[in-house]
C-alpha cells in the first residue's frame, strides 16, 4: 500500500509574527492545506500528529494546546517529539498498518516567542558531562564544521558558496524570511562566530507552520487527489553523547538514507534521485548530507558547490527554496518545510523556483544542537 | 509482547535518567531472551522534559534505550504516554517496517527541585488559566467534586479505590507505596490538599523506568516464543483544549479512544468479553471515571462494582492488580509497567503474588494525560 502527499499548507517564514499566537500560526497552515486536499478534517481525518519539543513551545506539555486549531477536538492526536519528517514517518506507519486512511502532520516555530532561545538550546546538552562547560551550544558546530573541513579538505570557500547560492534562492521564494543578494565575498567576510562558522553561515531564527496531508492510496482515489508518492523513509540517531558520536560523517544522515533508499527501491541515489532539500542551517551540514546520502562522494560537495552543479540551473539543485539559511531556521518545522518544497516541485507548483522534468526527490532533516538525529524521505511524481 | 521490565519506582533513585532506560531495557530484553541487536527500532515515552531537566529528552535518553545508530522515536502524550508509546511500538511493527520493537518508557521527577508539582504551572494556557495559578489537586478536586455532585457517590466508596490499589501493591516487587494495612479511615483521615482531595486519594511523585518488547507474527512463529501477549485493540483520543468548557463528569476522549481500540479487537459486549483492566488510576476517583469512560460499568455505577467487591483481585473484573499508580508509584510515563507490563505478566501466567486467582484471557488497559484531556486504550488477548 502506497502513502501519498495530498495537501501542502505552510504560513510564510518570518522573523516575528507579533500578529499571531501560535495557535493563530497553525489554523492559517492548516485551513491552507485542508483547502489544498480539499477535506474537512472532522469528517476526513483518522489521526493528527503535532511536531514539537515543550522548552521551543513553552508549555509543560504541548500536545494540550493543539487540538482546536486543527479540527482535531475528540480526534485520534498525538505529539512525535522529533522532527517533522520523523512525524511524517509515523504517519506513514499509521497509514500502512491500515487502521488510518488519512492523517494529517503539522509542524512550526515560534521562535520569535522564545525569550531565553540559547539557552533552551545549550538546556539539551549532556548536564553531567556537557552543560557545566558553559560553552555557547553552537560551538558543538563549530567543532564538527573544524572537523568536517580537515576529513574531507573541504575548504572555506565551499562553505561560502552555500551561503550564497541558499540566500539568494531565497529571494525566489515568497515564503522565505531571509532571502539576500549575498556573495561568497560577504560570505568569507562575516564577522567570525564558531570558528570556522561566521555569522552568516548560520540560519537565523523564523516563525512559520507548515501542515501536510497524507492519505493511503486507496483514501487518495476515494478524494480524487493527485499525490506526491512517500516512495521510501528513514530515520535514525547516532549516540546522543558528544564523545561517542561520529564528527566528520552525519551517520544519522546516511543509516536513515539507507532505509529510505532500500524501502524506495533507489539503488543509485546520484542518478535515481533529481534534486534535493536537506538541512543546512549551518553552511557546512549541506555538504555534510549530501555526502552522507550518497548524493556527493566523500570530500567531493565543496569542489561540486563551488563549481555550480548544486545551483537551480546546475546537475543536481539542493536547496532551491533558499534551505534554512533562505528561509529562516524553523526548528521541528525545518524537514517538513523540506518535505514541503519536494513536494510542490513534483506537482509542478513550484512557481519561478520549479525545477523541469523533476520526478523523484530527496528531502532530509536533523534535528539541531546538539542532537545526532535526523530522517530522510524520497518522494515521487505520480502516478 | 514478548517481553517486559521494569526497575523500582521510588521518591528518588540515585540512577540518572539513562541508567533507568538502561536497566528497564535490559531486563525486557533478557524476558525476552533477545539482545540489542535484535531490535531494529525504539520508541521512547517519557512526559514533560522539565522533570529531568534535559530539553529534548528523548535524544538525552537514546543510548541508554538501546537506540544507538537504530531509528528512535519519541512520543509524548502528557499523562496518556504510558499507554499510547505502545501504541507507538504496535504502529512501528504492524506497518511492516519493523519485526522487533523496544518500547522504553522513562520518568526522573525527583530532578525537579523543591517539588515537581511546580513543572505544572506550565501546563496552562499563559492568558486565560495561569493568572489564577491552578495546580493539578486543585483542578482533579473539582472533576472529582463534579463527579461526586452528579452521582451522589461518597468519599467511602472512593477511599476503597485507594485501599484496594495499596493492598494490591504489596505483591509489586517495584512498588513504592504498598500498603497491607492501608483502611478507609486512613484515608478519610488523612491530611485535605483540596477539597474533595485527600492526602492519601492520590498517588506519589516518582522515578522509574519500565519496557516492553514488541515483536511481529512471524519472528513470533520462527523464535518459536511461547510467553506472548497480542495487541488486539489500539485507541487513541484528545478532547479540546478549552477544559473550562467541557463537563467533567464524563471521559468522552477515554470512551473515544475505548470504542476504536473495541471496534479493532472485534469486543462488542466489553462488560462481559473484557476480563480484567489496568485504567489509570493517579487519583482513586479516577479508577471509577475511568472505569466508567471504558465502558465496564455505567455512569454512576463504578462505586457500587467496587463497593461489592467485584474490582478486587479475587473479584468478577479485577481492576489494577497490578496495584496501580496508587501503589506502585507514579513516574507519568513509566506507568506503563503497571498498565501495559501488568497485561502481559497476568496473560502469560507470570504475574506471580499478584496473579489473578481465574483464568484470564483478555485485559484492557488505559493510560490518562493533559487538562483532563487524552485517553490512550489498549486491549490485550493471551
Amino acid at each position: 500500500m502506497r502513502v501519498g502527499i495530498i495537501g501542502i499548507g505552510m504560513t510564510a517564514f518570518r522573523p516575528s509574527t507579533p500578529e499571531y499566537n501560535w495557535k493563530e500560526l497553525m489554523f492559517e497552515a492548516a485551513s491552507r492545506a485542508y483547502a489544498d486536499a480539499a477535506i474537512n478534517p472532522r469528517e476526513d481525518v483518522d489521526s493528527f500528529i503535532t511536531c514539537a519539543e515543550d522548552y521551543y513551545e513553552g508549555f509543560g506539555i504541548f500536545d494540550e494546546f493543539v487540538p482546536d486549531q486543527l479540527g482535531a477536538a475528540l480526534r485520534p492526536t498525538c505529539t512525535v517529539s522529533g522532527d517533522g519528517l520523523q512525524g511524517l514517518a509515523n504517519a506513514c506507519m499509521q497509514i500502512q498498518t491500515g487502521l488510518v486512511d488519512v492523517a494529517v502532520v503539522e509542524a512550526h516555530s515560534k521562535a520569535s516567542d522564545v525569550v531565553t532561545l540559547d539557552g533552551v538550546i545549550e538546556h539539551a546538552l549532556d548536564p553531567i558531562w556537557n552543560k557545566p562547560l558553559g560553552a555557547h551550544p553552537f560551538v558543538v558546530a563549530g567543532l564538527e564544521a573544524d572537523a568536517y573541513l580537515r576529513a574531507t579538505r573541504t575548504t572555506p570557500k565551499a562553505l561560502a558558496a552555500v551561503v550564497a547560492k541558499n540566500r539568494r534562492n531565497g529571494l525566489r521564494n515568497p515564503l522565505a524570511a531571509y532571502g539576500a543578494a549575498v556573495d561568497a565575498d560577504q560570505a568569507m567576510r562575516s564577522e567570525e562566530r564558531f570558528a570556522p562558522l561566521r555569522a552568516l553561515d548560520i540560519s537565523n531564527p523564523a516563525d512559520g507552520c507548515v501542515v501536510l496531508v497524507l492519505a493511503s492510496d486507496r483514501a487518495a482515489k476515494k478524494l480524487h487527489s493527485n499525490p506526491v508518492w512517500i516512495r521510501g523513509i528513514g530515520w535514525a540517531s547516532d549516540s546522543p553523547s558528544l564523545e561517542t558520536r561520529d564528527w566528520t560523517g552525519a551517520t544519522y544522515a546516511r543509516i536513515a538514507a539507507d532505509m529510505a533508499y532500500r524501502l524506495a527501491k533507489v539503488r543509485r541515489p546520484a542518478t535515481d534521485i533529481d534534486f534535493a532539500e536537506v538541512d543546512d542551517r549551518f553552511s557546512y551540514k549541506e555538504l555534510q548530507h549530501l555526502e552522507a546520502l550518497g548524493l556527493a562522494k566523500k570530500g567531493e560537495a565543496g569542489t561540486r558547490v563551488v563549481r555550480g552543479d548544486y545551483g537551480a540551473d546546475g546537475r543536481f539543485p539542493v536547496n532551491v527554496s533558499g534551505g534554512s539559511l533562505g528561509c529562516g531556521n524553523v526548528f521541528e518545522a525545518t524537514g517538513l518545510h523540506r518535505a514541503a518544497e519536494v513536494a510542490l516541485q513534483l506537482r509542478g507548483d513550484a512557481g519561478v523556483r520549479q525545477l523541469d522534468g523533476v520526478r523523484a526527490g530527496v528531502a532530509q532533516s536533523w534535528r539541531f544542537i546538539p542532537s545526532a538525529t535526523g530522517a530522510v524521505a524520497v518522494l515521487g511524481a505520480g502516478p | 509482547m514478548i517481553g517486559a521490565g521494569m526497575t523500582l519506582f521510588r521518591r528518588r533513585l540515585q540512577e540518572t535518567g539513562k541508567e533507568m532506560c538502561f536497566e528497564a531495557t535490559k531486563m525486557a530484553l533478557d524476558s525476552a531472551g533477545l539482545t540489542r541487536a535484535d531490535v531494529d527500532m525504539v520508541v521512547c515515552g517519557t512526559a514533560p522534559d522539565a522533570f529531568d531537566g534535559v530539553a529534548m529528552k528523548g535524544e538525552y535518553l537514546l543510548d541508554g534505550s538501546g537506540g544507538y545508530r537504530k531509528p528512535c522515536t519519541r512520543v509524548f502524550t502528557g499523562g496518556g504516554t504510558g499507554v499510547f508509546s505502545t501504541i507507538a511500538g504496535w504502529w512501528h511493527v504492524a506497518s511492516g517496517l519493523a519485526d522487533v520493537v523496544l518500547v522504553v518508557n522513562e520518568e526522573k521527577m525527583s530532578s525537579c527541585q523543591p517539588h515537581p508539582q511546580s513543572v505544572f504551572a506550565n501546563i496552562w494556557d499563559p492568558i486565560l488559566d495561569r493568572p489564577l495559578k491552578p495546580n493539578l489537586v486543585w483542578i482533579f478536586a473539582m472533576e472529582m467534586n463534579r463527579y461526586m455532585t452528579v452521582y451522589g457517590v461518597k468519599k467511602e466508596d472512593i477511599a476503597r479505590v485507594a485501599v484496594k490499589n495499596k493492598r494490591n501493591a504489596v505483591g509489586h516487587p517495584c512498588a513504592q507505596l504498598a500498603d497491607p494495612n492501608i483502611t478507609v479511615d486512613d484515608v478519610l483521615n488523612s491530611e485535605v490538599m483540596a477539597w474533595p482531595v485527600q492526602r492519601l486519594d492520590i498517588s506519589p511523585p516518582s522515578d522509574g523506568a519500565s519496557a516492553v518488547i514488541l515483536a511481529s507474527e512471524d519472528f513470533i512463529r520462527k523464535r518459536r516464543i511461547k510467553d506472548r501477549a497480542w495487541i488486539s485493540g489500539v485507541g487513541w483520543c484528545i478532547d479540546s483544549t478549552m477544559w473550562t468548557d467541557r463537563d467533567l463528569v464524563f471521559p468522552e476522549y477515554v470512551a473515544r479512544a475505548a470504542k476504536h481500540a473495541y471496534k479493532m479487537a472485534k469486543i462488542d459486549a466489553p462488560r462481559r468479553q473484557i476480563d480484567f483492566a489496568e485504567p489509570y488510576d493517579p487519583f482513586d476517583y479516577k479508577e471509577l471515571h475511568h472505569l466508567e469512560g471504558l465502558l465496564l460499568a455505567d455512569k454512576g455505577e463504578a462505586p457500587v462494582l467496587t463497593r461489592e467487591g467485584v474490582t478486587e483481585r479475587d473479584g468478577k473484573l479485577p481492576v489494577c492488580p497490578s496495584g496501580g499508580l496508587l501503589g506502585v508509584g507514579n513516574p507519568i510515563a513509566a506507568t506503563m509497567g503497571m498498565k501495559i507490563g501488568e497485561l502481559f505478566w497476568q496473560l502469560t501466567g507470570q504475574a506471580g503474588k499478584r496473579q489473578i486467582p481465574h483464568e484470564v484471557h483478555t485485559g484492557v488497559s488505559q493510560a490518562w494525560g493533559d487538562l483532563m484531556q487524552y485517553g490512550s486504550v489498549v486491549v490485550m488477548k493471551g
